[in-house]
């Protein structure tokens, strides 16, 4: 109960945000009207990609410093979470752009910038299936992820802001700091994200856990 | 031998390599000039987007085979050789330098031939030339490094392409964006921005690089 109290805390959470979420109360806007609500699906998506994969450029970090293999793993079960968690921020926000701005893809930056990022992770995953030497591996993937972990942030948060886009927070639009959301919404809001987040990190240690066993048994059987 | 000397020292071997061979340098061209060629007889006359796309295409695919050779042309020995006289950082920095000047030649003659072969007018000249400048320079410092990881994972053609392309591509649109502006003469103020993003990424893509190239090379 000590070291996984933390696991409860994410699943009553995101239990939590998605009764408050599709019953809560929120404001009649134009456009947007009850779709409001995938607010606090699509973007907690994103906050727990983004940690996803900086808990993996964390331990590709400590990887090239210790070479244990058990560092790797990590690195590269958080950038498979972090996939998902794209593809489910993608998937979601296709359907609420589909309803509010009347296409599932526009022609958006923030579009086609998390677009070129999940395929600079998949080009991550491609590179470590082409190398068969373990170490090796381990290394060559761990400097791909650090090289690419800056051009990331700087395709998802700089360049967005540089052109006008759909999203708030770009070109002109307000951000975060300056929506309205009721307080109401906030409160499902903020513990939205930080429940995905924990989502994110049990399910990015179970698989960890699973690859560590199986690496042991390979390595006890051969 | 200063950090720096080695630096010298190495992009001279480089060049000296270059020009004893001139193998490099005058495929890409003669890739280059042909690539221009086909694109004309193609289009005959297009208008002012798709000339400047045309233009970046041509020259992204130029750079990516130019410098996806600049580990794989010295063989194992010789990379050995350099490692104990040499420290990594000096290597990579001497690459990124040599493939810098390389890409500034290649880009210049190419922009030469593309606009006499392929008339368009440019509103704001100089502007359009920085930005080929800013591209050359941001193509070889990213590839420099992207070819390095290649190489280590048996270099094949496909690999170097799918590992560089995502990370290209934020560079790239930046790079567009600035030469229409270039192109539609708009005032100078308007494309400050862009010149600033592309020097940041460059000096970033420069920095990692130089902290993670150690570990490429300690093999």
């Amino acid at each position: 109960m000590k070291s996984y109290w933390w696991k409860f805390l994410g699943a009553a959470i995101v239990a939590y945000t998605v009764i408050a979420g599709l019953l809560g109360e929120v404001p009649a806007l134009p456009i947007l009207h009850e779709s409001i609500r995938n607010v606090y699906f699509h973007v907690p998506m994103w906050f727990a990609m983004l940690l996803m994969y900086l808990i993996s450029v964390v331990y590709s970090i400590k990887y090239l410093g210790s070479g244990k293999p058990e560092d790797d793993f990590i690195a590269v079960e958080s950038v498979n979470v972090g996939l998902i968690f794209c593809l489910f921020g993608l998937l979601s926000g296709m359907l609420w752009a589909n309803i509010t701005w009347g296409d599932p893809w526009p022609n958006d930056p923030k579009l086609n910038s998390s677009a070129i990022a999940s395929l600079m992770y998949l080009a991550y995953v491609v590179l470590r299936n082409a190398l068969d030497e373990e170490q090796k591996r381990g290394k060559i993937s761990a400097i791909y992820n650090v090289f690419a972990f800056p051009i990331m942030i700087v395709l998802l948060f700089i360049l967005p802001r540089l052109t006008d886009s759909l999203h708030p927070g770009n070109g002109g639009n307000p951000g975060f700091s300056g929506y309205d959301m009721t307080g109401s919404m906030k409160w499902v809001f903020r513990p939205a994200a930080l429940g995905w987040m924990l989502i994110g990190c049990w399910i990015m240690t179970l698989r960890y856990r699973i690859r560590k066993l199986e690496y042991h048994t390979d390595e006890q059987s051969n | 031998m200063s950090f720096l000397e080695q630096v010298r020292y190495l992009v001279y071997k480089e060049m000296l390599l270059e020009w004893r061979s001139k193998y490099a340098f005058n495929s890409i061209l003669l890739y280059v000039i042909s690539t221009v060629f086909v694109c004309y007889q193609a289009f005959r006359s297009v208008d002012g987007v798709v000339w400047n796309a045309l233009f970046w295409i041509i020259l992204l695919f130029a750079s990516i085979n130019a410098i996806s050779k600049s580990f794989v042309q010295e063989s194992r020995g010789r990379q050995l050789y350099y490692y104990t006289l040499a420290s990594p950082n000096a290597i990579i920095l001497s690459k990124i330098i040599y493939n810098i000047v390389l890409m500034l030649v290649l880009s210049l003659i190419a922009l030469f031939v593309y606009s006499v072969i392929f008339r368009n007018p440019l509103g704001d000249p100089f502007l359009y030339l920085v930005s080929v400048v800013l591209g050359s320079i941001s193509f070889a410092t990213v590839f420099t490094m992207i070819s390095g990881i290649s190489a280590k994972a048996n270099n094949n053609g496909t690999l170097m392409a799918i590992l560089s392309f995502p990370v290209i591509i934020p560079l790239l649109i930046v790079l567009i964006k600035l030469s229409k502006n270039a192109m539609d003469g708009l005032d100078r103020s308007v494309s400050y921005d862009e010149i600033f993003v592309l020097l940041a990424i460059n000096a970033i893509v420069i920095s990692v690089s130089l902290l993670l190239f150690p570990y490429i090379w300690r093999d």
